[in-house]
């Protein structure tokens, strides 16, 4: 047999490029595996397996960092590999991990099947991480329908009235948002399809051909509807007014593990997306993007900001926050085209929120009783007195978001102010400062539920929940993610390096 | 020439926190209380040692024991740099006096959850040792937030009447100041084109290359009203007066003493030297906020105070008129008079905050009107508060008067009708500090304290509250006799500012 035939199709092998989402499709399919395999004791195995899987391919991914594909194309140019997509695949895998930390929780109070759960999540992942290398706009939707699909199902996931609401809500909202997307990605590939028009291509889909027609054509009406369209669609996946409609809703009955993953990885996805479309694609249509990005990042954070005020219930108030958490990315990246250290900055500031939110998130998983919907500030009370380290750990969070220093949501701020100024977008940033100020009062608010409440001389608390004891693991986890909160805000050390580089 | 193994400076920021750390880790209560005092105790040694070997010490820039640390943004500018001139010398060495007050009046106050309030405490003793010892802007911004936050939480668990309204308003209005006074400190990172945040990188940037004037005039006006939120700059002041009276004792002492002066310290530190043209465009209005509004209407507002822990907020506002006023000044006396003025206010608004409340201690009111006589009873306290009271109104032998008096000789070169009207002011402490003193200690004593006195003995001063109280006495009195301990050193460093060509020029 002729070895060089093998020879040439190992050279040109390229699936290595993309062996941790293999790896995670494949970890997916072993958890169906193993509920065929062990009927009666895949409950306990199957998050350990998942949990497992999972840092064995972050430990993998980090290992192997920098990819040896690094800046190369891939697929036909389906996929580009940058060192943002790799910044994002780890963030992407963190997400994951502590998603099933939380699911391990929250999942336990509830009589549902469990595997099916494990595996979307892991499969969304997979989804997640590609999308963050797309270059192009098929691979683009299609992973982008990936992760919207999954979670439609993850959403009404518990299957009460609420969660149901939510699902529909966010099913109707995510295929409008959807075919907003498509349509505009169909005018952009048929304009830039034209052979009349200069500097047409065939290959109007991947991005570098599509930035080149763009460029050759910097103000064509069809195109920039397409633009406005494909933004709108983003929008819609990071919770930007006036796409954000959907969030109290969606985030209150959705289980708890779920409003996580929406509020971390999901609003993480739009961002990259942005970050390689607002960035570089439609680089020079920025006469045309740059006010619609200053007009998302404007009304988000005021609309975040003051809705989040009146809130009782905190998975509406934490799905609130986050959409102001994605004004003050969107300030960042309206930032990008003149600040080049804009794309550091959102994605430290990814990362802190990411440390920050599911801090929260699992003390909000422990803190919840049998009916997930209703978590309200009041069930707060005297946590402090009751669990010392889940009150800790949530205080830290929360501060963290709030962005007060010594804490990593500061600097993440920080950055994506300086970034903001060298950008000259100082209405923007006095509108930034109002958000963070209104923020302490309602971020405030909770952690005096959880501490000031519990020591004053009304000894009355409100009744709440039974609150879940703190296992090794998911303890060892919530340590881990507090003390990068405090450590990482006075000491950024190698991280800020790593994600600053181009 | 300072012969210790290790940076003081350093040393003296991260013995608070480590204490902090380890009570935080679940020492018993036995262990925490005597580890409390090595973090307060040994920021004050240090702080004692610089200022002893300050003069010998070796000087880079104008910075005594410059050391600096990296915290991995070097590629920002951004970097942990300590250093002392002669503006920080001073308000180090009150961060480390009032801070050891603080603190063992505290350790003995018997607080609730004594753990976590003097765990809170001694982060905030860190933050403040950090805020003057800094040479980078940034850590200089970040330390103060450190101190800040622990404010905050204090006030909220601790806090007397209305501490959860208290500490929101607090929070509210210091973070809206903070975030103020951030963009401005940002503003000047990017305009000045430096691409640090340290000081003297700066100062190098800028003296070879003035800003605009139109820049230097908007970052100013940025500065001074998120710093002059914070140093609660009229009207901007109403958080002051609510959150003293709130919060507990010791928190009061450090924030109004100490972390207060932030604000004051951040304009001369950073805002006049590096903005001189901004200072001219805002001095007047600067400072005619100042004398009508801290000075007059505050002083008049504080004449009407029913109780006596609101009337100390409400003087301390108003003393911060004074400093507000030497900063429009802007010339080299003006600004160390600020200096002069910022030590002793803070030893002394200190002073009477732990009074104040040792007052309440015996008659379990703030309320003047329900009080009297206390001086039969408390000799050593009376005396003690009425040497306070004094120092206050700024009488000679106390550090305050020279502090003022500076100020005075400086404004009347910047404008006599406004110093006419500041030297009115003086008339108004004198009338509200001496009647407060009255009331509470001297005359008849009333029905209601005749009453409590019956239910509970009335002690004079134990000795747990008379140590805090004399140290800050005489560091008040070392200063009023021998004002040169502190000027010499300012004097250095004021002299070459640019801040002395600005009242030259005026």
């Amino acid at each position: 047999m002729d070895i060089s035939v093998l020879q040439t199709l190992a050279s040109r092998n390229l699936w290595g490029a993309i062996t941790p989402e293999i790896l995670l499709g494949g970890l997916a399919l072993v958890l169906l595996v193993i509920e065929l395999l062990f009927p009666k004791e895949h409950g306990r195995i199957v998050p350990v397996a998942a949990l497992v899987g999972l840092v064995t391919i972050l430990g993998g991914v980090l290992f192997n960092a920098p990819s040896a594909y690094l800046n190369q194309e891939t697929f036909n140019g389906l996929l580009l590999h940058t060192h943002g997509g790799q910044v994002m695949r780890v963030f992407f895998l963190l997400a994951a991990i502590m998603v099933c930390l939380i699911a391990r929780v929250s999942l336990a109070k509830q009589s549902l099947p469990r595997v099916e759960f494990y595996h979307i999540v892991l499969v969304v992942t997979a989804a997640m991480m590609l999308l963050a290398q797309s270059n192009h706009l098929v691979l683009f939707f299609v992973a982008l329908e990936t992760v919207t699909i999954g979670l439609y199902i993850l959403v009404s996931y518990y299957r009460t009235s609420l969660t149901l609401e939510a699902g529909l809500k966010y099913l109707v909202m995510g295929a409008l948002s959807s075919s907003l997307m498509l349509f505009g990605i169909v005018l952009l590939y048929g304009v830039a399809g034209n052979p009349a028009l200069p500097a047409h291509t065939a290959q109007s889909m991947h991005y570098g051909q599509l930035a080149a027609f763009l460029a050759a054509n910097p103000h064509n009406f069809l195109a920039s509807i397409g633009i406005v369209l494909v933004l709108a669609g983003v929008a819609f996946k990071i919770g930007a007014f006036p796409f954000q409609i959907w969030v109290p809703d969606v985030y209150q009955g959705a289980p708890t593990p779920v409003t996580a993953f929406l509020a971390v990885s999901s609003k993480a996805v739009g961002f990259t997306a942005l970050l390689a479309l607002a960035g570089t694609v439609f680089a020079s249509y920025a006469w045309l993007v740059a006010p619609v990005l200053t007009f998302f990042a404007a009304t988000t954070l005021l609309f975040g900001n003051f809705a989040a005020l009146t809130q009782h219930n905190v998975k509406r108030l934490i799905g609130l926050s986050g959409v102001s958490h994605a004004g003050f990315l969107l300030l960042g990246v309206a930032a990008v085209s003149r600040a080049p250290m804009a794309v550091g900055a959102i994605y430290f500031y990814l990362f802190a929120y990411l440390l920050a939110s599911f801090a929260v998130f699992g003390v909000m998983a422990h803190v919840a009783g049998a009916n997930d919907a209703d978590q309200e500030l009041d069930h707060y009370a005297g946590l402090a007195k009751d669990r010392p380290f889940l009150a800790l750990v949530l205080a830290l969070g929360l501060g963290s978001l709030a962005g007060i220093p010594p804490l990593v949501g500061f600097m993440g701020k920080l950055f994506i102010f300086i970034a903001a100024f060298q950008a000259g977008l100082y209405g923007l940033l006095a509108i930034a400062v109002i958000g963070v100020v209104v923020s302490i009062y309602y971020y405030f608010g909770w952690i005096k539920a959880a501490f000031f409440e519990t020591w004053g001389k009304s000894a009355d608390a409100p009744a709440h929940p039974e609150r879940t004891p703190v296992d090794f693991v998911t303890g060892f986890a919530l340590s881990a993610l507090a003390l990068a909160v405090v450590v990482l805000g006075f000491y950024q050390g190698p991280l800020g390096a790593w994600l600053s580089a181009r | 020439m300072s012969t210790l193994p290790f940076d003081p400076l350093l040393a003296a920021i991260f013995a608070p926190l480590a204490v902090a750390l380890a009570i935080a880790c679940g020492l018993p209560k036995r262990f925490s209380v005597k580890l409390a005092y090595v973090g307060f105790g040994l920021p004050l040694l240090l702080a004692l040692h610089v200022w002893f070997y300050y003069g010998t010490a070796a000087q880079t820039h104008g910075y005594a024991f410059l050391t600096s640390y990296s915290t991995g943004l070097d590629s920002l500018g951004i970097g942990l740099k300590l250093g002392l001139n002669g503006i920080s010398l001073p308000l180090f060495v009150l961060a480390g006096i009032v801070g050891f007050a603080a603190g063992i009046y505290a350790i003995q106050s018997g607080a609730e959850r004594l753990k976590i309030y003097l765990m809170l405490l001694l982060v905030m003793q860190g933050g403040l040792m950090g805020v003057f010892a800094s040479v980078d802007i940034f850590f200089f911004y970040f330390f103060h937030e450190l101190a800040l936050i622990p404010t905050f939480i204090m006030v909220g668990i601790w806090g007397g009447r209305d501490r959860n309204y208290a500490a929101m308003k607090l929070t509210i209005y210091l973070t809206l100041g903070a975030m103020l006074s951030l963009i401005g400190l940002i503003a000047l990172y990017v305009k000045s084109g430096a691409h640090s945040f340290d000081l003297i990188e700066l100062r190098r940037v800028i003296a070879a290359q003035p800003l605009e004037v139109t820049v230097q005039h908007n970052i100013f006006g940025l500065l001074a009203l998120g710093f002059g939120i914070l140093v609660s700059l009229w009207p901007l002041h109403t958080w002051a007066p609510l959150g003293y009276g709130a919060a507990p004792s010791s928190a009061a002492m450090l924030h109004a003493g100490v972390l207060k002066k932030f604000g004051l310290y951040g304009l001369i530190q950073i805002a006049l030297p590096l903005l001189p043209a901004g200072l001219i465009q805002w001095s007047h209005p600067l400072a005619w906020l100042a004398v009508v509004g801290n000075v007059l209407v505050i002083g008049f507002v504080t004449i009407a105070q029913r109780d006596l822990k609101q009337m100390v907020g409400y003087s301390s506002v108003m003393h911060m008129g004074y400093a507000f006023l030497g900063i429009a000044a802007g010339s080299t006396l003006g600004v160390g008079g600020v200096v002069l003025l910022m030590v002793a206010h803070g030893l002394s608004v200190a002073l009477m905050f732990l009074l104040t409340t040792s007052v309440y201690h015996r008659t379990h009111t703030f309320a003047l009107d329900e009080m009297g006589g206390l001086a039969q009873k408390a000799p050593v306290l009376s005396a003690l508060f009425v040497a306070a009271t004094f120092a206050g109104i700024g009488l000679p032998g106390f550090a305050n008067f020279w502090g003022e008096l500076t100020i005075f000789v400086a404004l009347w070169k910047f404008s006599p009708l406004i110093t006419i009207l500041a030297v009115a002011g003086v008339v108004i402490s004198a009338v509200y500090g001496l009647r407060a003193a009255a009331r509470v200690f001297f005359g008849p004593a009333s029905p209601e304290f005749t009453k409590i006195a019956a239910e509970h003995p009335v002690s004079d001063l134990r000795w747990s509250e008379r140590l805090p109280a004399l140290i800050l006495l005489a560091a008040l009195m070392f200063i009023g006799f021998w004002p040169k301990s502190l000027s010499t050193a300012l004097d250095a460093t004021l002299s070459p500012a640019p801040a002395g060509q600005v009242g030259a020029a005026k």
